[in-house]
């Protein structure tokens, strides 16, 4: 089982992948939107990443609550336990 | 038809024998080939295994998340409009966005995004469908994001005529700015096709060479042994100002975009119509837009693609044109070292047509090893040089479905500032 810290730096990855956004300021308390500038169509394309990488599934309706990379990472450790 | 005049300020290209305009001119000259062997793992069951890919992958410009969010074929236009826009010196400061226009075309549109998208889809299914395809393989997404680069408000358009569709985005940006709508009209044609699925289709309606041995030597327009065209990707943008808006800013202009002839031949699906009529009417048309005479034309950069039908019916089309003129034409065909652009040959030729009368060098036909007897034209085998003087030339772009259209350029009036820089 991945830690809570592995999560966010697989996640960081993806985010930097897909948007452009220096891994190093995906932190937990950042908000995609607001703080990494990550827009809707984006945000589509990291949850599709992220549930490839996780191996967990993230329902579209469930998207618009992953507010900030915390919110992400909280979701993804719990469907994976 | 408005008096208004519509000046060329700025050039810009990415294709298979040079990353910009100065390298593109040079290879041209040169006479250098941009075809090559296919080296990709697909190309292995096709029968033609040869293309000409752009001299510079546009990931090593793009920034990498404007690169993939971005179709190749967006990524060319912007590549090609980037150097467009720098080289006419317009800036935020010196244009008003409302009063500024796009137009450009693509003959077949984001094709490797629809077909890359459509395999995720197969293996992996509908979820990992890009977000981003739609924008990506919209026929109009190169258009859309050149616009945006250059905060076109004034109308964005992009005309769709196959391999004519280059000619025809410089012609509707000319009637933009002769109608009024716009003092800048960013114009021009990308395309990025070179994918094994427009291949077999292309290969299989033999219109394609099938010299896979000889990659460099498969183009040869004119030649007794052409067998068909070879496929190219790139992109050419042309910066079009009225003349009014340029003199105002003191711009370096390369040529006048004189007039434009767009004609339909009615007569097949694929097959150009034998006599060429169509092609010789959109090059009357053009003449007459333009108010030349045939005398006053001294170059052709051909559509000549290298196919048996379309070159000789091209050829015919030019002498019925300009009739004993023609004799003083010295004409090209610059696919013979670009391959065909399909949606950017109209664009690219034009940037060469362009240079051709700002040099007064008209750069060389290459692979004409034994020319066909039934052609009877001025070509240039080698460099030429044009006479000094007021200049005109025309380029000719003709498309599957009989699309046929003719843009004729001079050289700029002796009162518009000559281009500084050599190029």
């Amino acid at each position: 089982m991945a830690s809570t810290e592995e999560i966010r730096s697989d996640l960081a990855d993806i985010v930097n992948e897909v948007a452009g956004v220096p891994a190093d300021d995906v932190q937990m308390e950042k908000s995609f939107v607001d703080d990494l500038d990550v827009d809707s169509l984006s945000m589509v394309e990291v949850v599709v990443a992220a549930e490839e990488k996780f191996g967990v599934t993230i329902p579209d309706d469930e998207v618009k609550n992953l507010a900030t990379v915390g919110d992400a990472v909280t979701f993804i450790e719990q469907r994976q336990s | 038809m408005s008096s208004t005049r519509v000046v060329v300020t700025g050039l810009g290209t990415t294709n298979p024998v040079g990353g910009d305009v100065a390298t593109t001119w040079a290879a041209l000259l040169a006479g250098r080939s941009g075809v090559a062997e296919l080296e990709h793992a697909w190309a292995e069951p096709l029968s033609v295994r040869i293309a000409a890919e752009v001299a510079v992958e546009p990931t090593e410009v793009l920034d990498r998340v404007r690169a993939r969010r971005l179709d190749r074929s967006s990524q060319h236009a912007v590549v090609a409009a980037t150097q467009a826009w720098a080289d006419s010196g317009l800036a935020e400061e010196t244009t008003e966005p409302e009063r500024v226009g796009v137009a450009m075309a693509s003959g077949i549109g984001g094709v490797t995004t629809l077909l890359g998208n459509y395999d995720l889809l197969q293996t992996k299914g509908p979820r990992r469908v890009s977000p981003l395809a739609i924008p990506m393989l919209m026929p109009n997404g190169p258009a859309a994001s050149v616009g945006l680069m250059v905060d076109a408000k004034a109308g964005v358009h992009t005309p769709v005529s196959a391999c004519a569709s280059g000619n025809e985005a410089i012609a509707l940006g000319i009637d933009m700015i002769r109608l009024g709508r716009a003092d800048v009209v960013v114009v021009g044609g990308t395309e990025a096709a070179v994918h094994p699925l427009p291949m077999a289709a292309f290969a299989n309606m033999m219109a394609l060479s099938k010299r896979n041995d000889s990659p460099t030597a498969a183009s040869r327009p004119w030649d007794v042994d052409r067998d068909g065209f070879v496929l190219g990707e790139g992109a050419g943008v042309l910066v079009l100002e009225s003349q009014e808006h340029a003199r105002a800013r003191g711009a370096r202009v390369y040529a006048i975009a004189a007039g434009a002839g767009i004609t339909a031949d009615s007569h097949d699906i694929a097959q150009p119509d034998p006599a060429g009529s169509g092609a010789a009417r959109a090059m009357a048309r053009a003449l007459r837009e333009a108010d030349l005479a045939p005398a006053d034309i001294r170059h052709v950069n051909a559509h000549a693609t290298s196919t048996p039908l379309g070159d000789v019916a091209e050829s015919k089309a030019i002498r019925a044109t300009l009739g004993a003129a023609a004799d003083d034409v010295v004409v090209t065909s610059t696919k013979s070292m670009t391959g065909h652009l399909l949606g950017a040959a109209g664009a690219l030729e034009s940037i060469a047509t362009v240079l051709a009368l700002r040099h007064r060098q008209v750069p060389p036909t290459i692979n004409v090893d034994d020319p066909d007897p039934d052609i009877e034209l001025d070509l240039a085998t080698k460099p030429r040089s044009l006479p000094d003087g007021d200049l005109a030339a025309l380029n000719n772009s003709f498309g599957f479905g009989g699309h046929n259209v003719a843009i004729a350029f001079t050289t700029p009036d002796g009162t518009d500032q000559p281009a500084q820089e050599q190029r």
